[in-house]
């Protein structure tokens, strides 16, 4: 059949204009290109790998940052539990020292009013024995203002100690 | 990864173009019995009564067929370089110069040589006319038994070789200009476009079959993929600048197939040799294996070549015989079936075209694979 015998020109040519070809691309295109993609192809991976190290580096920084600040929750909390315990030995020793200071104010009020109420007695007596004195001598004198019952009086008086 | 139901799919589409390229095998030979009959009826009956009747077998053949002129429109050709290399030396004209002459009935003569073109062949003339003042002597088969000068006119398929190169090296220079602009920037414009297909031919083609020595190969493959994809893409456009149908020429195929063979051949390891010429088998098998084994080693490249070759003549005669029933059947009413039926089988055609360029390169990407494997 026709169709199947290959007709020397063709042949020819074809092989002529496709070998052609194939050096030129060859040469400015597909070594360039794949070359290109290639290098590409390594960035993208490389860029890739970076990012996969980076995420692992940032999960790394999270852990460690949870970590600090856990140790900053709990030394905080530490903190504030010394503080409270500061805070209540502070107040317990503040109240303990007022009392003792308290009974002490109560017990140097009490012996000052015993003292005074010992002066006020004191004084007492010794105005009520004046005044007794100063009454007696009074009636005394009163009594003795005449004479007969001056005799009564020394008389009365002499019988008691008599009587005594 | 789960892809039966796609696969499914795919084979019910599958088994559709398959149905119809079966159905291309039974209407091929038709076109041939038709051709036949009517060459029949042309020596049997009158002249005229012949050149009335409209012959879809001629109609299509000669549409594949290679041509001196270039068909635009109507019946303006243009003219291409006819260059023949004869006993007397060189000689070039233009296919003008026969005037639409295609039955060897006018005569140019050059250098004191004298050459008719038969059925766009040019043969040298007879010395006198035969019945039908046709320079040329035929056999039973209406074949010319004329001597032929060597041919190396530039044909219309020679003109679109012409231009598919220019079309790549435009095509591709510019991609390859892409990447040294934008160097490690993403593609963009022709760029993106060329960027998944070398990528397809590298990942897909090359690197499964030919392993990590695959670069070496890489220029041949991505070559032989564009040139034939762009080829059978040209080759379906109906008029100027495509038209021809390259791809579908056994001497383009032929070409394209000898240099796998080539490369298979120089890049073979002593694994390759040794599995042709001392296969493990029992030594009194060689008798026959030897030379089924150096048999295969041309096979391949045939079957290549004519794989191509078939599909793509194949497309073109079902277009052609589509759109030719309408003047078989002299109605135009029968373009209401043809016309959508010759879109369709264009749609698959444009697959096809595809698939075809896919084939050639994949089965010479597992060739050369076979003859660089490492045995262990």
């Amino acid at each position: 059949m026709e169709l199947l015998v290959p007709e020397i020109g063709l042949v020819v040519f074809q092989t002529i204009a496709f070998l052609l070809l194939m050096f030129v691309l060859a040469k400015f295109a597909w070594k360039p290109v794949l070359a290109a993609i290639k290098e590409r192809e390594h960035n993208i991976d490389e860029a890739l790998n970076k990012a996969e190290l980076a995420k692992q580096e940032m999960v790394r920084l999270a852990a460690q940052n949870e970590e600090s600040m856990k140790e900053a929750r709990a030394e905080r909390d530490l903190m504030l539990k010394e503080a409270k315990t500061l805070k209540d030995s502070i107040v317990n020793e503040a109240k303990h020292q007022a009392h003792t200071e308290g009974a002490k104010l109560i017990e140097k009020a009490r012996i000052e009013i015993e003292n005074q109420k010992k002066a006020a007695l004191a004084e007492l007596k010794d105005q009520v024995s004046s005044l007794s004195i100063d009454i007696a001598e009074r009636v005394l004198r009163n009594q003795l203002a005449d004479k007969a019952k001056q005799q009564d009086f020394v008389a009365g008086l002499l019988k008691d100690i008599e009587l005594n | 990864m789960d892809c039966s139901h796609v696969f499914d799919f795919k084979v019910n589409r599958l088994t559709l173009v398959f149905t119809l390229f079966l159905a291309l095998f039974f209407v091929t030979p038709l076109l041939y019995a038709q051709e036949d009959t009517s060459k029949a009826t042309v020596t049997a009956h009158a002249e005229p009564e012949a050149e009335k009747k409209f012959n879809l077998g001629k109609f299509a053949l000669h549409h594949i067929a290679d041509s001196h002129s270039w068909h635009v429109i109507g019946d303006t050709f243009i003219g291409l370089p006819v260059i023949l290399y004869t006993q007397g030396g060189l000689v070039s004209f233009n296919s003008d110069e026969f005037h639409g002459d295609d039955e060897a009935k006018l005569v140019i003569e050059r250098a004191g040589q004298r050459f008719v073109k038969l059925h766009e062949k040019i043969y040298y003339a007879s010395e006198t006319a035969n019945a039908e003042g046709e320079y040329v002597e035929l056999d039973a088969n209406h074949h010319a038994k004329n001597a032929r000068p060597l041919d190396f006119s530039v044909t219309k398929n020679v003109c679109t070789l012409l231009l598919s190169v220019v079309v790549m090296l435009l095509v591709f220079l510019n991609v390859a200009n892409g990447y040294k602009k934008r160097k490690g920037k993403s593609p963009k414009g022709l760029q993106s476009w060329i960027e998944p297909l070398i990528l397809f031919v590298r990942d897909d083609i090359a690197r499964p079959n030919l392993g990590h020595k695959y670069e070496r190969f890489m220029p041949y493959l991505l070559t032989v993929f564009f040139f034939i994809w762009f080829n059978n893409m040209l080759g379906l456009i109906p008029f100027l600048p495509g038209g021809a149908n390259l791809t579908g020429n056994i001497a383009v195929t032929a070409v394209l197939a000898v240099i796998t063979l080539i490369i298979v051949v120089t890049n073979g390891n002593k694994y390759y040799w040794k599995h042709i010429f001392t296969p493990d088998v029992p030594w009194w098998l060689y008798v026959v294996l030897v030379p089924v084994e150096i048999i295969g080693v041309f096979t391949k490249p045939i079957a290549l070549a004519i794989r191509l070759f078939a599909n793509i003549t194949a497309g073109h005669i079902l277009m052609l015989s589509l759109i030719g029933l309408i003047f078989v059947f002299n109605s135009v009413y029968v373009s209401v079936v043809s016309v959508p039926f010759a879109l369709f089988i264009g749609a698959i055609e444009l697959l096809v075209a595809f698939i075809q360029a896919f084939i050639f390169t994949m089965l010479s990407a597992l060739f050369i694979g076979m003859a660089i494997e490492e045995h262990h």
